[in-house]
């Protein structure tokens, strides 16, 4: 008999409490509240402003354009498929004729839909940010654990941290096309000037939350180290790498919320076929449905920015020694 | 005693300031002879862990040196290991990690992987922490993260075990678990030992010399007391001991008598607890 309550209390232990129930419930309720608010507002301002594309786009136009947009990458898609069907058929039935016949695949060369765009704008931030870390971690390390490094550059970072994609970006784009002149290109130009671009943004946060972390060492894990005599690859493996790793994760994700932010302006002027050009593009194109598009595009911007520094947090917990850290 | 293990000579060092150097130890001379345990009391701020710092070689000398085994210290090794006041311990590491980190690091090349893990298993052992060995740091108690601490530093196998106050930071049951867990391994192990301590009660009962320092700036040795009491120690036994009381006596007389703190914040408190002090030994005395 007795083991029943206890089974009983085991399966409530597990279970959310009825208190954390009732705080997420209150949670989410203010949050739905807030966002009903926010959507009531955008429709009745939106029908007052008249634009010279017509009346600003409210929720309802936007959410048509938004499964136009589905349905024009549907059509794309299947478009694309048969094209290649096409080819398939066709170069069957040459075989057929002639054995020897020389065989030649086509890429299809469709205009990119929505939902590319927004895997191009992906990997070229992610490549960008990526650039971006291996260059800022490893100076981040030798400069924090040198003082005089530390005089030597801090200067310089907080001369360049400051600057503005936008006038990084021509330098980027006369150098890429100076330095990057290729018979096969690997990349497309648009996008190593997005991606440069996105790195000489990014790399500062990380940079100096690296320093910070690194030259904030506690005194006594130092004496350790010296005790032990590690060398210095030990030192920085065992010691220095993990007690930096909270501040270089807080680097980490202040730089990809940047790095995803220049990403937006790099690939507008840029031409690179992501977000940014999508938006650029249906500002040049001006039918009536181009501000609706625009709004579809700025909530996905906002809805992916997000996704990427929750998934940076995820990341951040999963790494950090520190269980008890509290992370928001 | 053996012939000196440990060699402090001649030893003072001095720190630059904007008016001029600021000599924190001078004239420190004392022979330490392999297996003896001595502890370094005195005020704060008098240069104790400046000496222990200097034996570590995380310091180094402005004049004179420390000579172990016939060789002059000026870089710290693990041969000099120390047990830290805060214990230390490498926060993203497990119990047996720390342990292990230092393990590797001393006996690479000399010993398998399999008799490093014996030599790790049992120095958790050999300071009952074995049933923690998967615990991070922050998961257990202060007493046992310096369980861990002195583990750490017996497993380095050290010629000298430098301990800077390492029961300073807990409470008073904790303390007195693990000064008999000390002197437990100190009867095995027999290390030359030296101990930062503020205890009067834990240096007579853990020492077999206690060396008294003067107050700074230019702190030295006042006074060495040698502690003739019979091994091992029960400290219930001693406290009506009347030898046991009479080293107190010595080292209490020493501090609050004759170093008393001139600072008049630091003057009221030292002499009331001297008065409290002698007067429970005295009555200690007049029962035994």
């Amino acid at each position: 008999m007795s083991a029943i309550p206890s089974q009983w209390s085991r399966v409530k232990s597990v279970l959310p409490g009825q208190q954390q129930l009732a705080q997420w419930l209150k949670q989410s309720l203010l949050s739905a509240a807030g966002i009903a608010v926010f959507v009531l507002l955008w429709q009745l301002l939106a029908s007052q402003i008249t634009t010279s594309l017509g009346s600003f786009p409210g929720p309802l136009q936007v959410a048509q354009q938004w499964s136009a947009l589905v349905a024009e990458h549907k059509a794309e898609n299947a478009r694309e498929a048969a094209f290649y069907q096409r080819q398939l058929e066709r170069n069957a039935a040459s075989l057929a004729a002639n054995p020897d016949a020389v065989i030649t695949v086509r890429p299809y060369n469709g205009r990119p839909t929505f939902f590319s765009q927004i895997f191009t704008s992906l990997y070229t931030v992610l490549t960008g940010f990526v650039l971006a870390s291996l260059v800022a971690i490893p100076a981040g390390i030798v400069i924090g654990l040198s003082p005089r490094l530390y005089s030597a550059f801090n200067p310089l970072i907080q001369l360049f941290k400051p600057v503005s994609p936008l006038a990084w970006l021509p330098l980027v784009t006369i150098l890429v096309s100076a330095l990057y002149q290729s018979e096969q290109p690997l990349f497309a130009r648009s996008f190593l000037v997005s991606v440069f671009t996105v790195t000489l943004c990014s790399l500062w946060p990380t940079l100096l939350n690296t320093i910070v972390g690194v030259s904030n060492i506690s005194p006594d894990l130092q004496n350790v180290s010296r005790v032990l005599r590690l060398n210095w690859l030990t030192h920085v493996r065992r010691i220095v790498l993990p007690s930096a790793v909270p501040m270089i994760f807080t680097g980490l994700r202040l730089s990809l919320g940047i790095a995803w932010m220049v990403l937006i302006a790099a690939e507008m002027l840029a031409q690179n076929p992501g977000l940014g050009k999508f938006v650029w593009d249906e500002f040049q194109n001006g039918s009536s449905d181009s501000l609706s598009r625009i709004c579809v595009a700025v909530l996905v911007i906002g809805l992916i920015g997000y996704a990427l520094d929750r998934l940076m947090l995820q990341l951040q917990q999963r790494v950090n020694w520190d269980k008890s850290a509290q992370l928001r | 005693m053996q012939k000196a293990h440990l060699q402090l000579s001649q030893l003072g060092i001095s720190f630059p300031t904007p008016k001029g150097p600021f000599v924190a130890l001078q004239n420190v001379n004392l022979e330490i002879g392999k297996g003896e345990f001595i502890s370094l009391i005195g005020h704060s701020g008098c240069g104790k862990s400046t000496v222990l710092n200097l034996v570590a070689g995380l310091l180094q000398a402005s004049s004179g040196g420390v000579i172990l085994n016939q060789k002059e210290v000026n870089a710290p090794g693990p041969e000099r290991a120390v047990v830290f006041q805060n214990h230390s311990l490498l926060p993203w590491l497990s119990v047996y990690q720390n342990v292990e980190l230092a393990v590797k690091q001393v006996f690479r090349g000399k010993k398998s992987k399999a008799e490093m893990r014996d030599w790790i298993e049992h120095n958790l052992a050999l300071v009952q922490m074995s049933h923690a060995r998967d615990k991070r740091p922050a998961e257990i108690s202060g007493g046992m993260k310096q369980r861990v601490g002195i583990a750490r530093a017996l497993a380095m196998q050290p010629q000298v075990l430098l301990m800077d106050e390492p029961f300073g930071a807990l409470d008073a049951l904790t303390r007195a678990h693990l000064q008999d867990s000390l002197m437990d391994i100190q009867a095995q192990l027999n290390n030359t030992v030296i101990m930062i301590t503020h205890d009067v009660d834990e240096a007579v009962l853990l020492s077999d010399r206690i060396v008294m320092m003067t107050n700074g700036p230019a702190a030295t040795i006042g006074e060495i007391l040698q502690i003739a009491l019979p091994r091992p120690r029960n400290r219930i036994a001693l406290a009506d001991c009347a030898t046991y009381n009479h080293y107190r006596h010595e080292v209490l007389s020493f501090l609050y008598e004759k170093q008393r703190k001139v600072e008049v914040l630091a003057k009221a408190e030292p002499v009331k607890v001297t008065a409290d002090a002698l007067a429970g030994a005295a009555t200690r005395e007049k029962r035994a």
